[in-house]
């Protein structure tokens, strides 16, 4: 399998699959995955081309361990399903559908997975999944769409479209998101994998991208799609845990090692009880903060980022 | 009134008696300064008197050269200009040079270096042509007019100093003529034989193009931040530390990140040298720097502290960065962070030829900071264009390696391995440190092995080391 389905997704870096500048130096700025896009930033008559490109990309650059992603035209146009195959030949992780309404959007394109693996001889499974989804259509079907296929690392909103279809604008509180954002959270957690936020597009707003990442964190997303690498770093400290945060985490895992060796059944820490939520929080602030760099990583989570 | 007192009168009517009052002839040496950068008025409008009055044979020694000069190639041509000694050479001219114009090569020396070589008559300058924003009439001169009009400030004199106390003659070509005694000044009177009034000297705006401003470019982001990370960690960064940053995107966002830290821990700088830039005065102005070393304004807002901060100081370039014995400010610098066009696995910096051989720029103070600074650091992108930056070896060394402490790009740190006190205090602070060698070859895993420049016999240029040999030579490009 060449996807991983729980990892850690704070930033998606967003790269237009037209613009070759970007391509080679993409990894760089420290985001969790890569998103080349050959769907709304590449004009109609370039889409060939910029399909050319992203493939060329893929199979020259050595992007070390970043998640690599791409958005392909909707398969019901006449590039979708050239996209689909010319990406899983050059070795993407990860195909991101646009415009997700149904379940039978993501096993229609589960199929010709299944078929370009085939054709390519490729490992039946090897490539993930991630929807979009950007429609009050798309967001009442979520849970069956982030439940359709195995191959499904997460849902992500796309807020522009999404916010057009309900006939309204974006706010800078995003009151119009709020109840689109929650259920993409709930439908994620039902069913195991990523919830992504939406991208801010205003890049030299970083008080209001700092509000929006700090919104979206306290809702329950995993990160966030960045349009600039100057998004990132603003994102991972967002989501890089305290130093009060971290050594409370540390106190819970040890007393937990301590328990599992003395074969003590219930673990109390300070005086309270420790059950099996408080111990997934701090693993995953544990994580979040080896992640971060600012802890050093010694101990290997079976979940980490889940 | 005494009869027999004798009074003076420096000013006179136009370039052209100037040029006649100093004697200049066939074969003799002129100087010019830079500090207009492009948009400089001087060199021009005194070549084309020059070039009227039919002398030949010229020497030009001008503390450097930009695309604005290219009206030097007809003067070339004509047999007016025969030598050129400059820092930099740009544009039209810079191109026609590398393919061959003239029949002696260029002789390129750093700022260090043409100061020291004027001082101690290697180079003897006949008659100095100085262009002054504004002067009284015994000549005492500033780079700015306290006096009224100021639209034609460029900052500091810091070059035209040096030719000013050594050249033979010295013309002062001013826009303003000020009440006496215009004090303090930059160049002084005793210095100065003639002045002339000038409508236009210099269009300040080609200094650069407004207030030099932080990139956000995320590759420059990024190794400035990795830069800045090295300059924390390398033992020197001190209550009291000195520092030295260029105008380069990277190089001048590296302020922005030492800031930070020197808010946090409280760290004060006694002393920012060089090129002095908006970011290095806002620094100054809200008392992270204690004083401004200026040899030279890079910005408007530079030119207008020096007007208004009384230790935003003007230094002249033999103060800068004399590599003579005496001394001279570089040598009290804890750390420079330097740009580059190319480096090679010897550690030597080109910043004066392109990758198609071709000169495109200027030695300027980067080999005298590099080499007396305590800790030199260079910031280069790994790939520029499609090009790598990182080579077997450089188009042109314009700075020797063994002067070079680190070199920093966005994939990685190499500390030169003269240095292995700081390759463990790098290590331990977990810098992302690897060999130059790495380097490169990550460059070329990326851009391919380039294709070698095929030049022909010919030297174009000599590039001088700062201490007066011969360090490299540039051949001209195989058409």
């Amino acid at each position: 399998m060449r996807f991983v389905k729980n990892r850690l997704r704070r930033t998606m870096l967003f790269i237009p699959g037209n613009n070759p500048s970007m391509m080679p130096d993409a990894h760089l700025y420290g985001a969790d995955a890569l998103m080349f896009d050959l769907e709304d930033s590449v004009k109609i008559t370039e889409k060939d081309a910029a399909r050319d490109l992203v493939h060329q990309a893929l199979k020259t650059f050595n992007y070390g361990d970043v998640e690599l992603v791409v958005r392909v035209n909707p398969l019901n146009t006449p590039h979708g399903k050239a996209d689909v195959m010319s990406m899983i030949e050059a070795g993407v992780q990860v195909i991101r559908l646009p415009k997700t309404e149904h379940a039978g959007d993501v096993l229609e394109a589960e199929q010709w997975i299944d078929h370009c693996e085939e054709v390519l001889g490729i490992q039946k499974g090897s490539v993930g999944l991630m929807a979009a989804i950007e429609s009050g259509q798309g967001i009442l079907n979520v849970h069956a769409i982030a439940t359709a296929s195995k191959r499904l690392i997460g849902i992500a909103i796309g807020a522009e479209d999404f916010v057009t279809d309900l006939k309204t604008t974006r706010s800078p509180e995003g009151t119009e998101l709020f109840t689109a954002r929650s259920m993409i959270v709930f439908a994620a957690r039902a069913a195991g994998i990523s919830a992504l936020d939406t991208v801010f597009s205003d890049v030299n707003d970083e008080e209001g991208f700092c509000a929006e990442v700090a919104l979206i964190k306290q809702m329950g997303f995993d990160g966030k799609s960045v349009i600039n690498p100057r998004q990132i770093a603003p994102v991972n400290q967002l989501y890089t845990p305290s130093p009060n945060e971290i050594e409370k985490a540390q106190a819970i895992i040890e007393a937990i090692r301590e328990a599992d060796e003395k074969g003590l059944g219930v673990v109390s820490l300070n005086g309270k009880m420790i059950d099996r939520p408080v111990v997934l929080r701090a693993q995953r602030v544990i994580a979040l903060a080896i992640a971060a760099g600012v802890v050093e990583n010694t101990v290997v989570f079976d979940n980490i980022g889940g | 009134m005494k009869a027999t007192a004798i009074r003076t009168n420096k000013l006179m009517d136009s370039i052209e008696v100037a040029i006649e009052r100093s004697g200049l002839t066939d074969g003799m040496t002129i100087s010019f300064h830079h500090h207009f950068r492009n948009g400089d008025a001087i060199i021009n409008q005194v070549m084309a008197v020059i070039s009227q009055k039919g002398i030949k044979g010229l020497t030009i020694a001008a503390s450097s050269l930009s695309d604005i000069h290219a009206p030097l190639i007809e003067y070339i041509d004509r047999g007016i200009v025969k030598r050129i000694e400059t820092s930099g050479l740009r544009g039209e001219l810079a191109n026609s040079i590398s393919n061959g114009l003239m029949e002696e090569p260029i002789v390129f020396r750093s700022h260090g270096n043409r100061a020291e070589a004027i001082a101690s008559r290697e180079i003897v300058i006949d008659v100095a042509f100085l262009g002054v924003p504004a002067c009284d009439d015994m000549g005492n001169a500033n780079g700015f007019n306290r006096d009224g009009d100021n639209s034609a400030a460029c900052g500091s004199l810091g070059y035209a100093m040096v030719d000013a106390q050594y050249a033979n003659y010295v013309v002062l070509l001013t826009q303003h003529i000020v009440t006496y005694p215009n004090t303090p000044c930059a160049i002084k009177q005793n210095q100065v034989d003639g002045i002339v009034k000038l409508d236009y000297i210099g269009d300040p705006k080609g200094i650069s193009s407004g207030a030099t401003r932080y990139s956000t470019n995320p590759k420059d982001i990024k190794i400035a931040k990795l830069a800045c990370d090295v300059m924390l960690n390398a033992g020197l960064f001190e209550d009291g530390f000195s520092f030295q940053t260029g105008t380069g995107g990277a190089s001048l966002a590296v302020t922005r990140f030492l800031k930070e830290h020197m808010d946090s821990k409280n760290i004060r700088a006694s002393f920012a040298l060089g090129g002095i830039t908006s970011q290095i005065v806002k620094l100054h102005e809200a008392g992270y720097v204690k004083k401004l070393l200026d040899v030279q304004s890079f910005d408007l807002d530079a030119v207008k502290s020096i007007q208004e901060n009384p230790y935003h100081q003007v230094v002249d370039a033999q103060y800068y960065a004399t590599p003579a014995a005496m001394g001279g400010a570089v040598n009290r610098l804890d750390m420079v962070v330097l740009s580059a066009l190319e480096v090679d696995v010897n550690f030597n910096v080109n910043v004066l030829t392109g990758s198609d051989g071709i000169i495109r720029g200027a030695v300027g103070g980067h080999p005298d900071t590099s080499a007396s600074a305590q800790l030199s650091i260079i910031v280069v992108p790994l790939v520029r264009g499609r090009m790598p930056s990182i080579l077997a070896r450089v188009n042109t060394i314009v700075t020797s390696g063994d002067t070079v402490d680190v070199v920093v790009t966005d994939q990685g740190i190499a500390v030169n391995p003269q240095r292995p006190d700081l390759i463990a205090r790098l290590a331990n602070a977990g810098l992302p440190l690897c060999s130059i060698e790495e380097l490169k070859e990550r460059a070329e895993s990326i851009t391919g092995t380039p294709v070698a420049i095929q030049y022909t016999n010919r030297v174009v240029g000599v590039v001088k080391h700062r201490t007066g040999y011969t360090l490299d030579h540039i051949y001209q490009v195989k058409r």
